[in-house]
Formats: structure tokens, C-alpha cells, sequence
């Protein structure tokens, strides 16, 4: 019998899982198909299209790096960008690491190989309430990556119908997205400043030509200037 | 693709890998609180108002002023969704219109 009562604890830790995951799952259907319709203009196949949603599985990673490659940027820049852009994972993966000590090293590899910006903020306001089953975590990542595999599958092949990409505006779905995550994560005056303050230092610096370092560099500085702000108040 | 995936990886990784082994101290704890505000809006802003490699917040710009339902949207709903589809309509609704 008690295994009976494990097998089904573990199907609603699943069910709840997913349906934690349904808000990433709206969000990456229409995003990855935008990325499969662009991958296809700048001339992916669409094999190589899925494969990139699920080796590399970076929304933000992939958008731009099929945006290098219709320019006919080599690949060490295509890696280069990408390292760049994914810094920040560094930093939500360390800021998760707290709630995660009773975890397994086989767990972390696997829990880590799916965090995305979203599957964060999902997690870490879960995890600030209460330690939710490792089934119930893991169903949130797999369910998100599914859509995002099915997303840009679904916009690979209808890439090939679509002639232009500005008229379905599939070009606004990374600014959008931006501006759906980071008012997530805005929680009081503090925060605004510091997206403020970071935004504008980026603008500079990537006007000065520092390309894509300009992300990770403002960052450094306006997380730092978050913390000066707290000890000051 | 492969070294897409190793330099996606490994800073997913590494953190949570290497911190669950001991405490941080409360000031790093304090500085990771700001990191997702600061990438994210380092990575929205430039997206905005550069336009190849010039700055541009003429009124000709869809993308900025698109901006401000999408930001509407997604202080409203706080969901992935909304914003989304409300920003994309917009510049897809001007650029039909124009």
C-alpha cells in the first residue's frame, strides 16, 4: 500500500508541477515559435532549429544567436554572445542555491540544465514560501522546455509560409518578454532604481561599442549599487 | 551548437553546484537580490532605444513606444502572457495601420 500512496503522491507533485509551469508555457509557445519562424529566415534547418531549443535552451541565447547567424557572424562569436547573454543565469543559479542544500549533485546537474529567467522567478517564489517536492520542481522544467521544443517546431514549419517577420511583429517578442520578466522581479523602490540606473549605464555603454559585455557589465554595477542603496538606507 | 550548450551550461550549473556546499555570506546574498532587475533591464533598455548603434527615441520609434501598454500589461497581469501578446499586437496593429 505504500507504495501505492508514493505513486500517487508523486502524480499530483507532477500535476501540480504543470500546472505551476501553464503562465511559462503561454509565454514560450508564441516566443519559440517566433524564434523557429526567425531561425528558419536566417536559414536553419529545421532540425537544427528544434535541436538548438533542446541542447542549448536559452529563449533569449537562441533569439539573438539566429539573428548573428542570418548575418554570417562565425561561430566563436555565436559562442562568445551567448556566454555573454547567459551570464545571469551565474546569478540566479546562486541566488536559488540556498534553498537547494538537501539536494543531490545528480539533481543540481539536472535542475540546472532547465533554469531559465522564468523556471527562476517560478522557483524562487516557491521555494520563499515552502520546500515544494523535487517531482513537483522538475515538472515545471520539463514542461516548460516541452513547450519551448514545441514553439519553435511549430515555427520552423510555418517559417517556411511566412515571408516576413515584422507584419506578425515577431521581432517584438524578446523586448516584450524582457519587459514581462523584469516587472516580475520588481518588488520596491529599491529595484526601480537599480533597473533604471542599469538600463541607462547600458544604453551607454553599448553606444560606446561594448556590444553585448555592456549587459553583463552595467549588471555588475547595478546590483551593486542595490546593495549600497540598502546599506545606506 | 554544442558550445552554445556547454556556455549555457556551465553558469547554470556551476553556482548551484558549488554554494549548496556552504553558506554565503549575508552581503552576496544581499547582491544576488539585484542581479535578475539589473541583467534584465541592461538587456530590455539597449533593445528599446538603440537602433543601429545610434541612440533613437524619435517618435518614429515602434519599439519604444510600445513599450508603455507592454509595461501597462505586465504591471497589471504580472504574467509571461499578456504583456507579450499586447506588445507584439500593438507594433503588429501600427505597422499594419502605417
Amino acid at each position: 500500500m505504500a507504495s501505492l500512496e508514493t505513486t500517487s503522491a508523486l502524480r499530483w507533485a507532477w500535476l501540480r508541477g504543470v500546472t505551476r509551469a501553464t503562465p511559462i508555457v503561454m509565454g514560450y509557445v508564441p516566443i519559440g515559435f517566433a524564434y523557429g519562424v526567425l531561425a528558419q529566415q536566417a536559414g536553419l534547418s529545421i532540425l537544427n532549429t528544434v535541436l538548438m531549443s533542446l541542447l542549448v535552451y536559452a529563449g533569449s541565447a537562441q533569439l539573438i544567436a539566429v539573428g548573428l547567424f542570418a548575418t554570417g557572424a562565425p561561430a566563436l562569436s555565436l559562442i562568445l554572445t551567448t556566454f555573454v547573454v547567459n551570464l545571469r543565469h551565474l546569478l540566479m543559479s546562486a541566488a536559488l542555491s540556498p534553498y537547494m542544500q538537501h539536494w543531490r549533485k545528480g539533481e543540481l546537474a539536472a535542475f540546472a540544465y532547465e533554469l531559465t529567467d522564468e523556471s527562476f522567478a517560478v522557483h524562487i517564489a516557491q521555494f520563499a514560501e515552502s520546500a515544494s517536492p523535487k517531482a513537483e520542481v522538475f515538472a515545471v522544467n520539463v514542461t516548460a522546455q516541452l513547450s519551448w521544443i514545441l514553439g519553435s517546431w511549430l515555427g520552423a514549419v510555418a517559417g517556411q509560409l511566412i515571408a516576413d517577420v515584422k507584419p506578425l511583429a515577431l521581432d517584438y517578442a524578446l523586448p516584450a518578454m524582457f519587459i514581462a520578466l523584469l516587472v516580475m522581479q520588481i518588488k520596491d523602490k529599491r529595484h526601480i532604481i537599480v533597473a533604471a540606473a542599469t538600463g541607462l549605464l547600458a544604453v551607454v555603454l553599448a553606444l560606446g561599442g561594448l556590444g553585448h559585455w555592456a549587459v553583463i557589465i552595467a549588471a555588475l554595477i547595478g546590483a551593486t549599487l542595490g546593495v549600497v542603496l540598502e546599506i545606506g538606507d | 551548437m554544442l558550445g552554445m550548450l556547454v556556455v549555457t551550461y556551465i553558469p547554470r550549473l556551476l553556482p548551484v553546484w558549488v554554494l549548496t556546499s556552504k553558506p554565503l555570506p549575508p552581503l552576496a546574498v544581499a547582491w544576488l537580490r539585484y542581479v535578475p532587475v539589473a541583467v534584465l533591464a541592461a538587456l530590455l533598455l539597449p533593445a528599446l532605444v538603440v537602433t543601429e548603434n545610434r541612440l533613437d527615441v524619435s517618435l518614429g520609434n515602434l519599439f519604444l513606444w510600445a513599450a508603455i501598454p507592454t509595461f501597462v500589461v505586465a504591471w497589471k497581469t504580472r504574467s509571461l502572457f499578456g504583456p507579450v501578446i499586447v506588445g507584439m499586437g500593438i507594433v503588429a496593429a501600427v505597422r499594419f495601420i502605417m
